[in-house]
């Protein structure tokens, strides 16, 4: 069977799960059976998941790309676009298979169902539980079409879809203020990321004249010279879209705040999947990026700053969640610094390994928050460890796979962004600016170190130690921040296990269970990035080698992965495992062999403002709040304004001038000074209504007036254009 | 091709004759010496007794001058049809029922509207 | 005239007639009876529609009053269009009519000669009998807007859309006397003959510009839109369905007929009025919309919005971008009406709906309904996959390949500006709590939101099949103007 024949039903199976779960939600009357919604939202996703491995099965034994197309979505015909050419503005609907949409369509696929398991334990007392559900499993089908499909547009399909999702799914605790603003701020944030991704798609049609993944880039791999010009335009407007997806500074401001949304959701949609679908248009890009050095350049340095920025924000957070949200915002920075120095496979390397330990730390944080009781204030936990033994182990193997030391998943992948960052500088010697990849290494180290010590601090403060939740009445005071409902979910509690208010506890086998599977995941998924020249082979990983077809020659130039010596190649790991240990042995002291914790208190203390200005995420809200929104609604108040005022203006303009010219005592002033004087007694004698109606015919002259002007600015128009075009001409 | 700067003069002929003699001629050549009672409206020695265009008139009267108007008209395209109803002929007599019966659907409304009655 | 031509007339004849017989219905029956007369009237558009397939298989070259009108496959395309336009308004406005109040029969009877001038203006080829068409959508409109007469806000708007309008219809003419004075004839035909070897003739330039103005008004398009916000929220709810969906399709199909087939070689001496217009509507039509608190005058803006991006279809001058019009003109109708078919959906009084607020947590109430007003606002903005893509793709690409990449950037930018407000409605539906607005319980509008979000829907996944009916109806106009 080819593999054509049944891909579609990989995206589809999760949209009829949505479709049934959503027409129930809506519909079925009264208590919704909750094994029914399970067995569709779980059914239809692990029946995908296991298509999608038999596709993956298929395509590795013959390691042939396919695409398939199912129908011609938009037969738009041809077209004129730029250079004189005829671009195909045709959509087809298809679907495409290699080795990139293999990795992304597993991960979606099996993080996702994984993630589907550990919710039915998770939102077990939610209202709403298959309204979940369904927009969960809708969620699937978009990101699945993201990642498979053949073109941009259908990509944009999957793009749109998905931020919907993610914005109803944040917003999912509707009666609380908090996440409907969150959701909004969500929405805001990506329509400008989307904006740039929409016009990368039409720039894409009006220079290549299509936007077939397959047809742009065997265009701009074969004729490289002929798009150098605009490759970098396009690439940063692609740029633009992802660093909206994928929360990349100055964008990354609404995924913090999108934790409000259900925990699961964090997991899958803010950690693991759809905030990845930036890097992997960039990597799926890569043949666009690789033609204009200084859009890589851009995308390495917002990268590498995003990367140390949010890891220097993490470092004073107190909500758990708010601390792995700002290491998601950082280790995306790390995917896009790799992108950034050419490193594609180490992005998509990391993208993967991450989603595992990230998902896992999620999923943990989730299981914490359960046991507490809604809590989410670190300071309020500790000595976790002893009520939820499976949970701590579980997120302590994860912890130590994003802080990078060997042999766990993070390592690997964050070693090879780093040793490429480190290589980019032997690409470039000889160039003016050949220093500046070993300062996107020096700041990548510097962020594997704060993301070494602030997931520490997590670890510390969360599990190890005394509990110091147990003598707090109620969880009230960070009621505003939490956006998670608890308040019926620990309801729930009180009647199923009978300790409401009391100790910590460990959560259902559904939950753990999920966090066991992911940290085996954490443990070994970095192997298939397993450096070779260790053992003494100099030769792409097995991972590069499975990208490789990818990564197009470009005008006759095959790819090139970097190959270092083996000693080199030692250093590199050794001085990544330094800066690791480094920040782990500071969280030590800080944090466990001091319990009172008097060393970060005494640094907070030593330098309030630096420590307010963390605390407050470099105030990067209040300052959009200042500029930005406010610049916009001032800018839309003004349009408005002019909309309603300035024909008064006109008018009154209008007689201020003939006032002037005409002097006093001349006819035109009798005549107003005896319309103001009838309009006075007409006021005087029938109060408001004549005025008002005074005022309503006034504005409809003033509209005619409005009219008459507009004729003249045409013309002024087509005068202004006909002079421009004699002095051109 | 017609030279159309003619129009354009002939426009600001138009233009300027009503311009120059209100705005410009006039307040030139003539006394301006107002007081309250010139300001007045109905300056013939009485007291205003109300606002102008504050009598009401019955809306009956507007009714009856629309119709007025229609029908009348309906005549402007009488005259022509009638001067060459020979060359018309059947099809012009025709055309000329099918629009006088559609003016009479209006007419038959208003009647039954009772526009036509005076209460 | 012969019996060929009635045969082409045959649906502007049905509808006269059947305009008269329910206008004497109540004098002769003598009752305001609602529900006969909304029935009356889906009688007499079954029988327009199934007139219209009889003209359109009627032969080649389908044309009838001499030259003045034509019933080729584009006036078809738009005929059908407002016959299911119309016929969706007529059940919007059945809810208001029933109750008694408002007398129903004048008011399909106004709807039913409205529809048959959008008919003459979509078959005109003449601009005169174009104006005759579009002088009796206008004044069918005027009372209609006026149709609440005990409200002073509807009074108002008819007061306000009749003088403005009749303004408009003067600089309209205006521009098609020295249209005439500059080629002779009002033919388009002709027109396009004449014009070919005038490019530079300043009469013909301030015609067309004046001819333009008058378009643009009733297209609604900055700045001769300055009406539009008053009238629209003056206005009855379905009559405003009304004006923002039949009566631009109409000025739509009109604008593109004379600019394709009549001024099509004049293009280099137009486009930059045009371009300018259509970036002021999208601009100011977007902006303005973003702090409207009212849900109607924000959808009179957007509507404002909707103009320019169509505009930018009569600009491209291909046939990309007159298949884009068509397009957009078909995903646009379905939409909008579905909006204002929600609005009506929670009002309260006459007037509601009308505020953000009277949609908040509707996603409790009616999750249905709630949905498919996402799937209107997400085909407004432009979101895959609903049908709004669709046309925008067409007229973005139009832009882009006649060379108006600015204006495909302002496009793109102000459809992403659109979405802030749209997404408004959306927020207070799904994650604001509150008391929506009670959801009437009126089968007609329910069916007109399953019938848009329907459309919409399978219009966006399945565009086949109107693409290709919109390709097929525009050949007979660009093979005129590529010959």
């Amino acid at each position: 069977m080819a593999i054509g024949e049944y891909l579609w039903l990989v995206p589809l199976l999760p949209l009829v799960g949505a479709a049934i779960n959503g027409f129930r939600a809506a519909y079925a009357k009264g208590e919704k059976s909750k094994t029914l919604t399970n067995g569709v939202a779980l059914g239809s996703t692990l029946l995908s998941a296991i298509i999608a491995s038999f596709a993956a099965w298929r395509y590795g034994l013959a390691k042939v790309p396919y695409e398939v197309v199912y129908w011609d979505w938009i037969p738009a015909g041809l077209g004129n676009v730029a250079g004189g050419l005829l671009g195909n503005f045709n959509v087809e609907l298809g679907l495409q298979i290699d080795s990139l949409s293999i990795t992304m369509m597993m991960v979606v696929t099996w993080i996702g169902f994984l993630i589907h398991v550990y919710a039915t334990g998770y939102m077990g007392h939610e209202k709403g539980y298959t309204r979940f559900f369904a927009y969960l499993n809708l969620f699937m089908f978009m990101m699945l079409l993201l990642v498979l499909g053949n073109n941009y547009v259908v990509m944009f399909v999957g793009w749109e879809g998905v931020g919907l999702c993610s914005y109803l799914l944040i917003g999912f605790y509707y009666d609380k203020t908090f996440a409907a603003d969150a959701g909004k701020k969500a929405f805001i944030t990506n329509r400008i990321g989307d904006f740039g991704f929409l016009l990368g798609i039409f720039l894409l049609f009006n220079w290549f004249g299509t936007a077939d993944y397959t047809k742009v880039f065997a265009l701009a791999a074969h004729d490289p010279l002929r798009f150098e010009g605009v490759a970098t335009l396009l690439c940063l407007c692609l740029f633009v879209g992802a660093c909206g997806k994928s929360a990349q500074f100055p964008l990354y401001v609404w995924l913090p705040d999108a934790m409000a949304g259900p925990t699961p959701v964090s997991a899958l949609i803010h950690a693991a999947t759809m905030v990845t679908a930036g890097v992997y248009m960039v990597v799926r890009s890569n043949v666009l990026f690789r033609l204009s050095p200084e859009a890589m350049l851009v995308v390495a340095c917002v990268g590498a700053f995003t990367a140390i920025f949010a890891a220097t924000i993490g470092l004073a957070q107190n909500d758990i969640k708010k601390v792995l949200a700002y290491s998601t915002v950082s280790q995306l920075g790390y995917m896009f610094l790799a992108a950034g120095v050419g490193a594609y496979t180490a992005a998509i390397f990391h993208l993967m390994t991450h989603a595992f330990f990230k998902a896992c730390l999620f999923l943990g944080a989730g299981s914490v928050i359960h046991g507490c009781s809604g809590e989410q204030d670190m300071r309020k936990m500790g000595g976790l460890g002893k009520y939820m033994p499976r949970t701590h182990v579980t997120m302590g193997i994860a912890t130590v796979a994003i802080a990078g030391i060997p042999p766990l998943a993070g390592f690997f992948s964050k070693d090879e962004i780093l040793a490429s960052a480190f290589f980019k500088r032997f690409e470039t010697l000889g160039e003016p600016w050949s220093w500046f990849p070993l300062v996107l290494f020096g700041v990548g180290m510097l962020a594997a170190m704060c993301t070494a010590f602030y997931m520490f601090r997590l670890y510390f403060m969360t599990f190890v130690g005394e509990y110091r939740g147990a003598a707090e009445a109620g969880h009230g005071a960070h009621a505003g921040h939490d956006a998670h409902g608890h308040d019926d979910h620990s309801q729930g509690h009180a009647d199923d296990h009978g300790h409401y208010g009391g100790a910590p506890h460990e959560s259902p086998w559904s939950m753990t269970g999920v966090l066991w599977i992911l940290a085996v995941g954490s443990i070994l998924a970095g192997l298939v990035g397993f450096p070779l020249a260790l053992i003494g082979k100099h030769q792409p990983t097995y991972f590069q080698s499975w990208l490789e077809p990818i990564l197009l020659p470009i005008g006759g130039h095959a790819f090139h992965f970097h190959e270092a010596e083996l000693t080199m190649e030692v250093i590199l790991i050794a001085a990544s495992v330094a800066v690791a240990v480094i920040g782990i042995v500071i969280a030590y002291f800080f944090y466990k062999a001091d319990p009172s914790w008097s060393k970060p208190k005494q640094l907070a203390a030593g330098a309030p403002k630096l420590y307010d200005v963390l605390l407050n995420k470099y105030y990067v809200d209040e300052i959009y709040g200042a500029t930005v929104i406010r610049g916009t609604i001032v800018l839309s108040l003004i349009l408005k304004w002019i909309d309603t005022n300035i024909v008064d203006g006109a008018v009154n303009g209008v007689r201020h001038v003939t006032v002037l010219i005409f002097g006093h005592g001349s006819n035109l002033v009798d005549k107003y000074v005896v319309d103001g004087a009838v309009n006075g007694v007409a006021s005087g004698a029938k109060g408001s209504s004549t005025l008002l109606r005074r005022m309503q015919t006034g504005v409809v002259q003033n509209y005619a007036l409005v009219m008459g002007a507009g004729v003249v600015l045409l013309a002024v128009v087509y005068l202004a254009f006909e002079v421009l075009g004699k002095m051109q001409g | 091709m017609a030279n159309y700067s003619i129009l354009l003069i002939a426009f600001l002929i138009v233009l300027s004759v009503p311009v120059l003699t209100i705005f410009l001629i006039a307040p030139l050549v003539r006394a301006s010496r107002p007081s309250k009672v010139k300001l007045e409206p109905y300056e013939c020695g009485v007291e205003p007794a109300s606002v102008a265009f504050d009598h009401r008139f019955s809306v009956r009267y507007f009714l009856v001058a629309v119709l007025f108007i229609i029908f009348d008209v309906e005549t402007i395209f009488l005259f022509p049809w009638a001067i060459r109803l020979e060359q018309l002929g059947w099809f012009g007599a025709i055309e000329m029922a099918i629009f006088i019966a559609i003016l009479l659907v209006g007419y038959f409304y208003a009647w039954k509207r009772k526009v036509l009655t005076w209460v | 005239m012969t019996w060929a031509d009635l045969l082409f007339l045959l649906p502007e004849i049905v509808l006269s007639i059947g305009g008269c017989l329910l206008l004497l219905a109540p004098v002769i029956g003598g009752r305001n009876n609602g529900v006969a007369a909304k029935w009356s009237m889906l009688l007499l558009l079954v029988a327009t529609a199934a007139a219209i397939y009889v003209a359109a298989g009627a032969g080649i070259p389908s044309l009838a009053l001499g030259t003045l009108f034509v019933a080729d496959p584009f006036a078809v395309f738009f005929k059908l269009l407002f016959v299911v336009v119309i016929a969706m308004i007529t059940l919007l406005s059945a809810e208001f009519l029933e109750d008694g109040r408002y007398s129903a029969w004048e008011y399909y009877s106004l709807m039913a000669f409205a529809l048959c001038g959008m008919m003459f203006m979509a078959s005109g080829t003449h601009l005169i009998s174009i104006y005759v068409g579009l002088e009796l959508l206008s004044l069918a409109s005027y009372i209609l807007a006026g149709y609440y007469k005990n409200e002073t806000r509807s009074t108002e708007a008819a007061m306000k859309y009749f003088v403005l309008g009749a303004t408009s219809s003067g600089i309209l003419l205006y521009g098609m006397s020295l249209i005439y004075g500059a080629c002779g004839s009002l033919h388009l035909e002709a027109i396009s003959q004449a014009v070919a070897t005038m490019a530079g003739n300043q009469a013909l330039i301030i015609g067309v510009m004046l001819l333009g103005a008058g378009l643009c008004f009733k297209v609604a398009a900055v700045p001769f839109h300055v009406w539009t916000p008053d009238v629209y929220t003056g206005a009855p709810t379905p009559v405003t369905a009304f004006l923002s969906t039949a009566s631009k399709v109409a000025a739509f199909a009109i604008f593109a007929r004379i600019f394709y087939m009549g001024l099509h070689s004049l293009e280099p001496d137009w486009n930059s009025i045009i371009a300018t217009v259509a970036a002021l509507s999208m601009i100011v039509g977007n902006l303005a919309a973003v702090t409207q608190t009212n849900v109607k005058r924000m959808l009179a803006y957007s509507s404002i919005a909707h103009a320019g991006y169509a505009l930018l279809g009569v600009l491209a001058m291909s046939e990309i971008g007159l298949q884009g019009v068509l397009i957009y003109m078909l995903v646009y109708a379905f939409a909008n009406i579905g909006t204002w078919a929600m609005v009506m959906l929670l009002r309260r009084r006459e007037y509601a709906g009308e505020n953000v607020d009277d949609f908040d947590g509707l996603h409790k109430s009616a999750p249905l309904y709630a949905f498919a007003m996402v799937v209107f606002l997400l085909s407004l903005g432009g979101i895959p996959p609903t049908a709004g893509f669709i046309g925008k793709y067409y007229l973005f690409a139009a832009a882009i390949s006649a060379g108006y990449a600015w204006l495909a950037v302002i496009a793109v930018l102000m459809s992403a500006v659109s979405m802030f407000y749209y997404f408004r409605l959306v927020v207070a539906m799904y994650l604001k709590d509150g008391a929506a607005a009670d959801v009437i319980p009126s089968r007609q509008v329910r069916f007109i939101v399953i019938v848009c979000l329907i459309a919409t829907l399978t219009l966006g996944i399945l565009p086949e099949r109107m693409i290709r009916g919109a390709a097929r109806s525009i050949a007979p106009i660009v093979n005129l103007a590529s010959r």
